[in-house]
């Protein structure tokens, strides 16, 4: 329903409240950071965020990103592992 | 692209798909509704379907914006337009949304100034530069881009622009999936959650359907991966007989939402009493308008709206689509009244409508595109 | 506010026509939709593969402009575009070369074969970065006539300049004209000029045509691709659309990108002195790869195959797409073709490409395969598959 794209803060605008310069793959747009400025931890250059129509609706947490990946890489190595013992059964089975 | 080239890694949705059938019990079919257009939008673009098992289907819920405006609405908003000395502003989405009478497009081409915005705040940048006009934001979206809208307002009422108002059409996600619990020719296991309107509300007032309907729902990214596991963690609950409301979304949504932008839209808006929803209806309590404290950015009050109601088409099937009865193709008018092009129905509007996603992207028996695309 | 809203609901008369019309083109419809349910009558056939095949005979019906008054989209190089060309330009003008519907008319003079083309440029802004509306409208006459297989001699320039327009920049546009026309070896040998009131034009419109002289004993033609053809692209796409979005300011978004804008005679007569077989070249313009890809499919009556992790799209592209949710494939190219070679010559082609400066992203990016005809598919990059179709409308930034 609505559009959200991850991108980098490169800068937190001084000359602008509410505003920073984000980048997504290189392409630079201010984006209002107004919906953020509540959060535990300021804001700052680096920071990765999802932004839809021109405001950041959330901070993106790296850490829970990592996670995501690392469960589907483990689901995939747990999935080799099975293959290969699928694979040693079924000879096992045919001798 | 960082947090979205990884959620779109093919070997990983190999192993996830291997994952999702051994889940399969054999004879069960598996109906699964993923709320959101974007999550529709996702599945044809990236080919998800290809993934899943022929007893696991996606049904594409209710949950686009532009394609629940009922037209009336929109022959409201026109009529606003045409109104001397307005501009109106407006997503690209609703540029071809046609109403009673047209659409913006042919609006403009009858000489009305409708112009397409980025951000509701670029709406603003025209307020102050054309002050001899009055600008009116088309306001549309759930609770994700309520709050845009919200903070626009905040700001126009700061900045006493006085010839800026919004033409207010916000909804609200969670009456329209009760609406959808309510069908009674609905049999569904399971939810895909709007992740996008989680980072604003949080996962918890999707509790209720798991508690009171007995329906899981898993809260969903946007990346095909991230669809792809949330049917696997829909399947997951299913098998060890567990209904709950699980995060996937976690690196983006925090299980409370954005109390901020919470705050920003209770400040602004407030609920309608009910709201006409194309192809569904009227739904109580599933819209928002401009509170009286910002009656000043209201159009709704500042123009004389004419309040039109305007009938689905007869033949249009949306209602059945939307809540997930009929599939896009079994509707009666589907790709031959109803295209892109001359869309009749809601579903067939906006590119993440069912029935445009299946015309655009999946307008094909699967046997003969997997045949042809083999390498 | 107001409570008409409970009162008797108007009529859609527009929507309900529509139904009526359709009804009335494809009688069966009704009868289908009964039968449907059972297989009765019907063998083998799934109720989906009526409805498709249903849709397929809506789809081949005669092209019909409905719309009472011209809008943006008549003008975005999708389907309302064919549409419109389709039912009112072509119906009215019909002629052998017309119906060919090619970059440029091939026309035999004596013994000499001749391309003519034609083509106006109304760009916004006038300048953008990587080039201005003089350069695109030298460059896209030559490139209409270079992908006809043609060598580009003359063409023409037309004015339309609105009063008020700064005299300075006409002479910036037409200096560029003219050192693009020197690059591509082309003189500017007629005119016209004509002013319009202030507020009645966006200060300057550029119609230009040209004539070509076809050398080479090649055939261009859509109709000639083949199932086990290559497709390649001859350079990543989609930059000059991407810039000329984002140079407009609206959208307030800033990218290191240029617009492509190029002449592409000299890499199209590299590519077909490499392989004299190439079966057609298109420059991917309005509505981009994808719309001409369709137009490949449908007139050859093949399907074309894409594989997405194939096509070359530059990361700020990709960027500014994800951001504004609009496809890369739609997106126009004004220095990037579209070449369709037997399989064998895939390798050929794709050489002489990257030994041009133009064409050092060139890619093979896809196939074409029998079956289904008519139709584009797309090998996403997640693996997936999904029809690619004609663009319907702008391709308008979306939210949702």
């Amino acid at each position: 329903m609505c559009l959200g794209i991850p991108g980098e803060i490169v800068e937190i605008m001084a000359d602008r409240e509410d505003f920073a310069m984000v980048s997504v793959a290189g392409v630079k747009r201010a984006v209002n950071i107004g919906l953020l400025t509540e959060d535990e931890i300021q804001l700052k250059a680096g920071d990765w965020i999802l932004i839809h129509v021109g405001f950041a609706l959330s901070r993106i947490d790296e850490a829970e990103a990592a996670h995501s990946i690392k469960m589907l890489e483990g689901m995939g190595q747990a999935y080799t592992d099975e293959l290969i013992a699928l694979a040693q059964s079924d000879l096992a089975s045919d001798r | 692209m960082r947090f979205v080239d990884e959620f779109r890694d093919a070997e990983k949705a190999r192993v996830l798909s291997a994952r999702i059938a051994a889940l399969c019990e054999p004879g069960r079919h598996y109906k699964f509704m993923e709320v959101c257009g974007g999550h529709t939008h996702t599945i044809y673009k990236h080919g998800l379907e290809d993934y899943l098992p022929e007893t696991v289907s996606l049904v594409h819920g209710p949950g686009c914006p532009v394609c629940v405006i009922p037209m009336g609405r929109l022959d409201d908003a026109i009529a606003i337009a045409e109104q001397p000395d307005v501009i109106m502003t407006t997503f690209g989405d609703m540029m071809r949304v046609p109403g009673g009478r047209g659409s913006f497009y042919d609006a403009n081409a009858a000489g009305a100034d409708i112009r397409m915005v980025y951000s509701p705040l670029d709406s603003l940048k025209i307020a102050r530069a054309n002050p001899d006009k009055r600008v009116v934001f088309m306001a549309i979206g759930f609770e994700t881009t309520a709050p845009s809208t919200a903070m626009t307002v905040l700001r126009a009422a700061a900045e006493k622009l006085d010839n800026f108002s919004i033409f207010c059409n916000h909804v609200t996600i969670i009456p329209a999936i009760k609406a959808i619990l309510d069908s009674p020719d609905l049999r569904l296991d399971g939810f895909i959650g709007p992740g996008h309107v989680s980072t604003v509300i949080g996962c918890r007032p999707y509790e209720f359907i798991a508690r009171e309907h007995g329906k899981p729902l898993v809260c969903a990214g946007f990346e095909p991966l991230d669809i792809l596991q949330s049917v696997f963690m829909l399947m997951t609950q299913l098998a060890q007989r567990r209904c709950e409301v699980e995060n996937q979304y976690a690196r983006v949504v925090p299980w409370h939402g954005n109390p901020k932008a919470l705050r920003v839209i209770g400040q602004t808006m407030a609920l309608r009493p009910y709201f006409e929803w194309r192809g569904l209806g009227f739904i109580a309590q599933s819209a928002l308008q401009v509170r009286d404290e910002y009656a000043a950015h209201d159009a709704e009050r500042i123009f004389s709206v004419p309040g039109v109601r305007v009938a689905d088409p007869k033949a249009c099937q949306c209602g059945e689509v939307l809540k997930g009865v009929l599939k896009p193709w079994e509707c009666k008018v589907f790709g031959t009244a109803c295209t892109p092009e001359t869309p009749i129905g809601t579903c067939m509007v906006s590119s993440e409508g069912a029935c445009a996603a299946y015309y655009n992207f999946g307008r094909f028996t699967r046997d003969r595109v997997k045949e042809a695309t083999r390498s | 506010m107001s409570t008409s809203d409970l009162g008797m609901p108007r009529q859609a008369t527009w929507a309900e026509e529509a139904v009526r019309e359709a009804e009335a083109e494809s009688p069966h419809t009704r009868a289908e939709g009964l039968l449907a349910g059972s297989s009765i009558g019907r063998e083998h056939k799934t109720r989906e593969q009526q409805v498709l095949e249903r849709i397929d005979r809506a789809r081949a019906r005669k092209p019909r402009v409905k719309e009472p008054r011209i809008t943006l989209a008549h003008g975005a190089g999708g389907k309302a575009t064919h549409n419109l060309i389709d039912a009112i330009f072509l119906e009215a003008f019909r002629n052998p070369e017309l119906e060919r519907m090619s970059d440029a008319a091939a026309l035999t003079v004596g013994d000499t074969r001749l391309a003519f083309t034609t083509d106006s440029y109304v760009v916004s802004p006038l300048f953008f970065p990587g080039g201005d509306i003089g350069e695109l409208a030298v460059n896209g006459t030559v490139n209409d006539l270079a992908v006809s297989g043609a060598r580009p001699l003359v063409i023409s320039a037309g004015f339309i300049l609105e009063e008020g327009f700064p005299t300075d920049d006409l002479r910036r546009i037409v200096a560029s004209m003219a050192s693009a026309a020197a690059a591509a070896g082309v003189r500017i040998v007629t005119g016209d000029t004509k002013v319009v009131q202030r507020g009645k034009g966006d200060g300057c419109y550029i119609n230009t045509a040209g004539i070509g002289v076809r050398e080479r004993p090649v055939e261009l033609d859509a109709a000639n691709a083949r199932p086990g053809d290559a497709i390649l692209v001859s350079g990543p796409i989609g930059d000059h659309g991407i810039t000329v979005m984002l140079a407009r300011g609206e959208l307030d978004i800033a990218a290191d990108i240029v617009s492509d804008t190029a002449p592409l005679h000299e890499i199209s007569a590299a590519l077909l002195d490499a392989v004299p077989d190439t079966r057609l070249l298109r420059d991917a313009t309005r509505g981009g790869v994808a719309t001409i890809l369709n137009e490949v499919a449908v007139v050859s009556r093949a399907a074309v195959v894409l594989d997405e992790a194939a096509v070359p799209v530059r990361p700020e592209v990709q960027g500014a797409c994800e951001l504004l949710g609009i496809d890369p494939l739609y997106v126009a190219c004004e220095g990037r073709f579209v070449a369709v070679v037997p399989a064998r010559d895939a390798e050929a082609a794709l050489t002489a490409l990257h030994r041009h400066p133009l064409g050092e992203g060139a890619a093979v990016v896809g196939r074409v395969v029998e079956d289904p005809p008519g139709l584009v598919l797309l090998k996403t990059t997640f693996g997936g598959t999904r029809i690619v179709d004609m663009l319907v409308g702008d391709p308008l930034p979306r939210i949702c």
